[in-house]
């Protein structure tokens, strides 16, 4: 225990710290219009391609993370011309660009003469590669990306659930599209160095995943994922460092299974809060065109009587076994 | 907006022609709306209504002609919360769970600005908004949750929010049911009377009937008729069972379109 500890007081465990919190609000908060645009998969995309740009880094004695940054827009700027360009086979195009953007950087850092445990750093995420000016890097792509996305909310939100009604509105589409493509490459280069780039994309998207859980609205969704995901990524790091005494363990497969549970121990909650909601509705204000009474009720019906009481109208109703009793004076109606 | 004389037309089509994928489909259309004019735009299923809409909003492009909108050329107009849109069918992909209140406050994006919070003013718009199609005490529903027509109405209210000046609704009453045609038959008449101009494409004009006072035919990709409206048998012979719900999804290349027996 003292050893986990003391963990806090190394200085790359510092900077893991600080880089992974910034990741972990940075990805969720992109990847909530990814998931609202359908395009769950985007970050996936992109960071497949970004392999491509680490081993140009390490070929070239350039800092992975600047060549990975160019490559990473380069490529999610590609994926949206062709996703909009593309109407037909769309996927296959991007799935080419995927595994040649994997393919590429595998073969590149082999010819670059480094072993595959370099290239596994960037693939996965390592807690002891991060510099200090990694860090300040991080910093300054996780503000940019969170001051554009929390500031153009309502124009990203337009853009991403009605393209049509938003360029009548003005907006233009295209450019906001490319922006969000951008704004994902930059978050993958953000979290290459956290959860690695073949599992950014789950940091983007399994929060969202399970905020929408409890939430209604797109805002709490926003908000809900990035809290998942600030918890997701400093609780996995933390995991991986303590295992890290036992065994190898890289910090971005501790932080995904992190996020992962958290949304299967949300699941049943939020299958039971929407079966709630639906339940507790209000039913319709019609007039009802006959009065029923039911027959003997075999109890009286009250707040504590375990049956939902849904309003309706100007009182309420009692659901149960499929009848809805109201009370009317010393009988129950149905309704 | 209180309409003035010499106010210039909120929309002005000369020429207009549309081709899909190299089809034609809209063909010399020359259609005015004049200021404060509520406009509607009949014809059978197929027949370019909501085509032209779409070139008018500038959704498509012409292929010749030309619209200018506020006496402003397409190309020139920056006006964007002058104009409400309700689309035939919402392209609205939804991912994430959004509020009733959410989607017509993204109507308001004509109004703001980047980087600032809505204004009291904002809040005000989109509220009325609400309350106009009777959505008021489901605002904070998720969209999903509500039935088609009532989707329908938190659109019509997403088009609202932004107080526009020129509404332009396609087939708005689809799978509304008629109690709620009359609320939005009423909602559309104040905006009337305010001076909005309105151009609407429907099958049936139901309540809104008294408020028409212009309907434009299309057939095939033409204007085949404008001037008063003729009542219930409107120049195309398409009735709906009461009370079935109709999906009026464009089709490819009908046979049955009457294209005539060129093919
Ligand atoms: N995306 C498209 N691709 C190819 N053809 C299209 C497309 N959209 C419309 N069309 C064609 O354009 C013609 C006019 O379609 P439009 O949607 O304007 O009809 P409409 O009058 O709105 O019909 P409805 O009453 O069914 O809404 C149709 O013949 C249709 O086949
Ligand atoms: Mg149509
Ligand atoms: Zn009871
Ligand atoms: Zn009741
Ligand atoms: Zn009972
Ligand atoms: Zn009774």
């Amino acid at each position: 225990m003292n050893d986990f500890l003391s963990l806090f007081s190394l200085p790359f465990m510092q900077r893991a710290l600080v880089a992974a919190l910034l990741t972990g609000l940075a990805a969720p908060a992109i990847g909530t219009f990814l998931v609202q645009r359908r395009l769950a998969l985007l970050g996936d995309g992109i960071g497949h391609v970004a392999v491509t740009g680490v081993a140009i880094g390490l070929l070239t004695g350039a800092s992975p993370t600047w060549t990975a940054v160019v490559v990473a827009v380069l490529g999610a700027v590609l994926i949206e011309v062709i996703r909009e360009r593309g109407h037909t086979n769309g996927d296959v195009a991007l799935a080419l660009l995927f595994y040649g953007g994997l393919a590429g950087g595998v073969l590149i850092t082999g010819i670059a003469g480094q072993g595959a445990a370099r290239l596994q750093e960037y693939l996965f995420g390592s807690l002891t590669s991060i510099s200090a000016g990694d860090v300040w890097f991080t910093f300054g792509l996780t503000v940019v990306l969170l001051v554009t996305t929390l500031g153009l909310l309502p124009q990203l939100f337009a853009v991403a659930s009605d393209p049509e009604f938003a360029r009548v509105a003005g907006l233009r589409v295209r450019a906001y599209n490319l922006l969000i493509a951008v704004l994902a490459a930059v978050t993958v280069t953000v979290a290459m160095r956290t959860v690695g780039l073949l599992l950014v994309s789950a940091l983007m998207v399994v929060p969202v995943a399970t905020a929408q859980q409890l939430a209604r609205s797109f805002r709490t969704t926003l908000t809900g994922a990035m809290v998942v995901g600030v918890l997701a990524a400093l609780g996995g790091l933390l995991l991986s460092a303590a295992l890290s005494f036992r065994a190898t363990v890289a910090p971005g497969p501790t932080i995904v299974l992190l996020a992962l549970a958290m949304f299967a121990s949300t699941w049943p909650i939020g299958v039971w809060l929407r079966r709630r909601r639906r339940l507790l509705s209000p039913f319709p204000a019609v007039e009802s065109t006959s009065h029923t009474v039911t027959d003997e009720h075999p109890h009286e019906h009250g707040q504590a009587c375990g049956h939902p009481a849904v309003p309706h109208e100007d009182h309420v109703d009692y659901v149960h076994d499929g009848h809805r009793h109201a009370v009317h004076g010393e009988h129950y109606d149905e309704h | 907006m209180s309409v003035t004389p010499d106010a210039p037309a909120p929309v002005v089509v000369r020429g207009g022609s549309v081709a899909i994928g190299g089809r034609p489909i809209l063909r010399g259309i020359d259609l005015t709306v004049e200021p404060g004019e509520f406009l509607a735009l009949l014809g059978a299923n197929g027949s370019g209504k909501s085509t032209l809409v779409r070139a008018i909003t500038g959704l498509l492009p012409m292929a010749a002609g030309s619209v200018s909108l506020f006496g402003t050329a397409y190309a020139d107009f920056r006006d964007w919360h002058r104009i409400g849109f309700v689309p035939q069918r919402s392209t609205a992909s939804s991912g994430v769970p959004s509020t009733v209140w959410e989607v017509v406050a993204s109507g308001r994006i004509t109004r703001r600005r980047p980087f600032l919070p809505l204004s009291r003013e904002d809040r005000q718009a989109i509220a009325d908004a609400i309350d106009v199609v009777g959505l008021g005490d489901r605002a904070s529903i998720g969209i999903s949750q509500l039935s088609g027509g009532q989707q329908q109405r938190a659109l019509i209210a997403r088009a609202l929010a932004g107080q526009p000046d020129l509404l332009v609704l396609d087939e708005p009453a689809a799978g509304v049911d008629l109690a709620n045609q009359q609320a939005l038959a009423d909602a559309l008449g104040v905006l009337k009377a305010r001076g909005a101009t309105i151009v609407l494409v429907a099958h049936e004009l139901g309540p809104m009937e008294p408020l028409i006072d212009r309907a434009v035919v299309m057939r095939d990709g033409r204007v085949a008729y404008s001037g008063p409206a003729l009542g219930a048998r409107d120049g195309h012979d398409h009735h709906h069972a009461e009370g079935s719900t109709h999906d009026h999804v464009p089709h490819v290349g009908s046979p049955f379109d009457g294209l005539g027996g060129g093919r």
